[in-house]
């Protein structure tokens, strides 16, 4: 471990639940905001610097998103960021405020996201735009994102004999976690024959398999831990690593949004195989802990398929075991490590920016033990990870 | 139908409309030799590589199914869908001399029933969607055993 301090303070966690409420977003941001204003027993007058998580589906304000949060709240002075990683804009907005507190340049943070969306499938930004592999993947595939997730649920058919009623267990399971939080959409258990009941969308993936887009809203006050002290936390929850890689040449897994994977034709001893596997790894390293260490995980289940994905990539398990993982039980609230206690994408819908911020709040509220009814027992170092398109790793350590 | 339509492609310069050997068009860095669809035009995605020249290069006609899916939902625009939409497959295709996948859809009467991964597929032009005038056309995976199978699905 370097001798400078390498970890930060999670002083105040906040959310505006999920939902499709068709307000503006900056609502959602702001209820989330004073909300982990008030759980870390500050003012707005007191936060140094706003860290904004970009939304790009509601105009310039959502562009200059830690601009127009801090004027919602009233100017303040305080020194302001934006920044967009698409479903990884809530992590690079933690970087941010992080690196702030690091390095000295500011005590105390405010890190926001929030964002409202459309119906249905998200469909590239408005306009004819031909050099945009984005506009281009739908105008000549008609290849959405639930396209993408199905060619990875396929592989693990194929590779490691997952099954849809493997699939299906992972809804069923996040389902079950979902009902107690109360910032969750969508909080109804439902069964494997429901989940295999609903219409296919992506062979093999089925409408219940795949994440909605909602609206909703996660903020974080983040500070040095000499301001946590002088705050009278003398032991207070850390963030104690963040990734916010970029995949490595040669990456052979086709992604979002790609028409085709790199050429390893030339590649000699480069091996890019694996940025997922790289993202929570960089996070782990950062914190001196390795997997066996984590106690609870959120991952990013944009499909149910792509959570058993998450388990082999952040080290849970070895390549082709996941499927043990979740029949198990394993990874269910009470299981040898829960993942997705939160209820995970399946019950919240994704709002992107805010979507790696609230990874990191039920992480907190699990370390703290706040997470009523779905508390794994004696958490005390949880893991997010989540990819945002174009090449964005996201993983956060917290730890108490 | 399409007789009298002038036939162009949904999108310039990325394949070669030739009925018997339509190819796409990716490039290859003269430095190092790294393959790229759509073509690279001014950087090389090898990070040990600075080359900046590239060839354009006509890419394998034939890969194997590396995975496969189908849109059984009509996809938003972009997308110029048929009405009344028809789902298609997409199938994710792996080239052997340039070492990369390649997604395209699936000519229209393969479904997933009809792939499996490993699958052996060619490259074929085909219509994309339709205006008045115009056919426009994209790049398609078709089965190498299509023809047979074809006969079976319209039977």
């Amino acid at each position: 471990m370097p001798d400078r301090e390498t970890k930060v303070a999670v002083l105040g966690t906040g959310m505006h639940p999920w939902g499709k409420w068709g307000r503006n977003f900056v609502e959602y941001g702001l209820v989330a905001a004073r909300a982990a204003l008030e759980d870390a027993n500050l003012l707005w007058k007191d936060i140094q610097f706003v860290s904004g998580a970009d939304t790009i589906r509601n105009g310039y304000p959502g562009f200059v998103s830690g601009a127009t949060f801090a004027q919602a709240l009233g100017w303040s002075g305080a020194k302001v960021v934006s920044c967009y990683a698409a479903c990884a804009s809530g992590a690079a907005a933690i970087a941010n405020a992080r690196a702030q507190i690091l390095a000295g340049l500011c005590d105390v943070a405010l890190v926001v996201g929030a964002d409202t969306t459309p119906k249905g499938f998200f469909a590239p930004v408005g306009g004819e735009r031909r050099d945009d592999p984005d506009w281009l993947r739908f105008h000549l595939l008609g290849a959405t994102n639930p396209t993408y997730f199905a060619l990875y649920a396929r592989r693990r058919i194929e590779l490691f004999g997952a099954t849809p009623g493997d699939f299906a267990a992972v809804k069923v399971k996040n389902s079950r976690h979902g009902v107690a939080n109360p910032n969750a959409r969508y909080r109804k258990e439902v069964s494997a024959e429901e989940v295999l009941g609903s219409p296919v969308v992506a062979d093999p993936l089925h409408l219940l398999e795949i994440c909605a887009t909602s609206d909703g809203g996660a903020a974080l006050v983040l500070s040095s831990m000499d301001f946590a002290r002088s705050h009278g936390e003398n032991n207070p929850v850390t963030i104690s690593g963040v990734s916010t890689v970029t995949p490595r040449f040669p990456q052979t897994v086709i992604e979002m949004p790609n028409f085709a994977t790199d050429s390893a034709a030339a590649a000699g001893d480069l091996n890019g195989a694996g940025f997922k596997k790289s993202i929570a790894l960089a996070a782990y390293e950062e914190a001196g802990i390795g997997p066996e260490d984590v106690d609870v995980a959120e991952v990013y289940d944009l499909s149910t398929a792509l959570e058993l994905d998450w388990y082999e990539d952040i080290g849970l398990c070895k390549e082709g075991e996941a499927e043990r993982l979740i029949r198990d039980g394993d990874t269910s609230v009470g299981g040898r490590i829960p993942v997705n206690p939160s209820g995970g994408l399946s019950c919240f819908g994704e709002a992107i920016p805010a979507q790696a911020i609230a990874q990191v709040c039920e992480l907190v509220w699990q370390v703290r033990g706040q997470a009523t009814g779905r508390q794994v027992e004696g958490a005390r170092v949880g893991v997010s990870a989540n990819q945002g398109l174009f090449g964005h790793g996201s993983s956060v350590v917290v730890t108490r | 139908m399409g007789a009298t339509k002038r036939r162009v492609p949904a999108v310039d310069g990325w394949f070669k409309i030739d009925s018997e050997a339509p190819a796409l068009i990716g490039s290859r860095c003269k430095t190092c030799g790294t393959f790229a669809f759509p073509r690279q035009t001014f950087s090389c995605a090898n990070p040990t590589c600075d080359g900046d020249e590239f060839e354009e290069v006509e890419l394998s006609r034939r890969g194997k199914v590396w995975s496969y899916t189908d849109a059984r939902y009509q996809p938003p625009p972009p997308y110029v869908a048929a009405d009344p939409y028809e789902p298609f497959a997409i199938a994710a295709v792996e080239l052997p001399a340039e070492k990369m996948v390649v997604m395209g859809q699936v000519v229209p009467g393969v479904g997933v029933n009809d792939l499996s991964v490993g699958d052996e597929v060619e490259l074929v032009v085909d219509t994309l969607y339709e205006d008045e005038d115009h056919e426009y056309l994209v790049w398609k995976w078709r089965p190498v055993m299509e023809a047979v199978r074809g006969e079976t699905l319209d039977a």
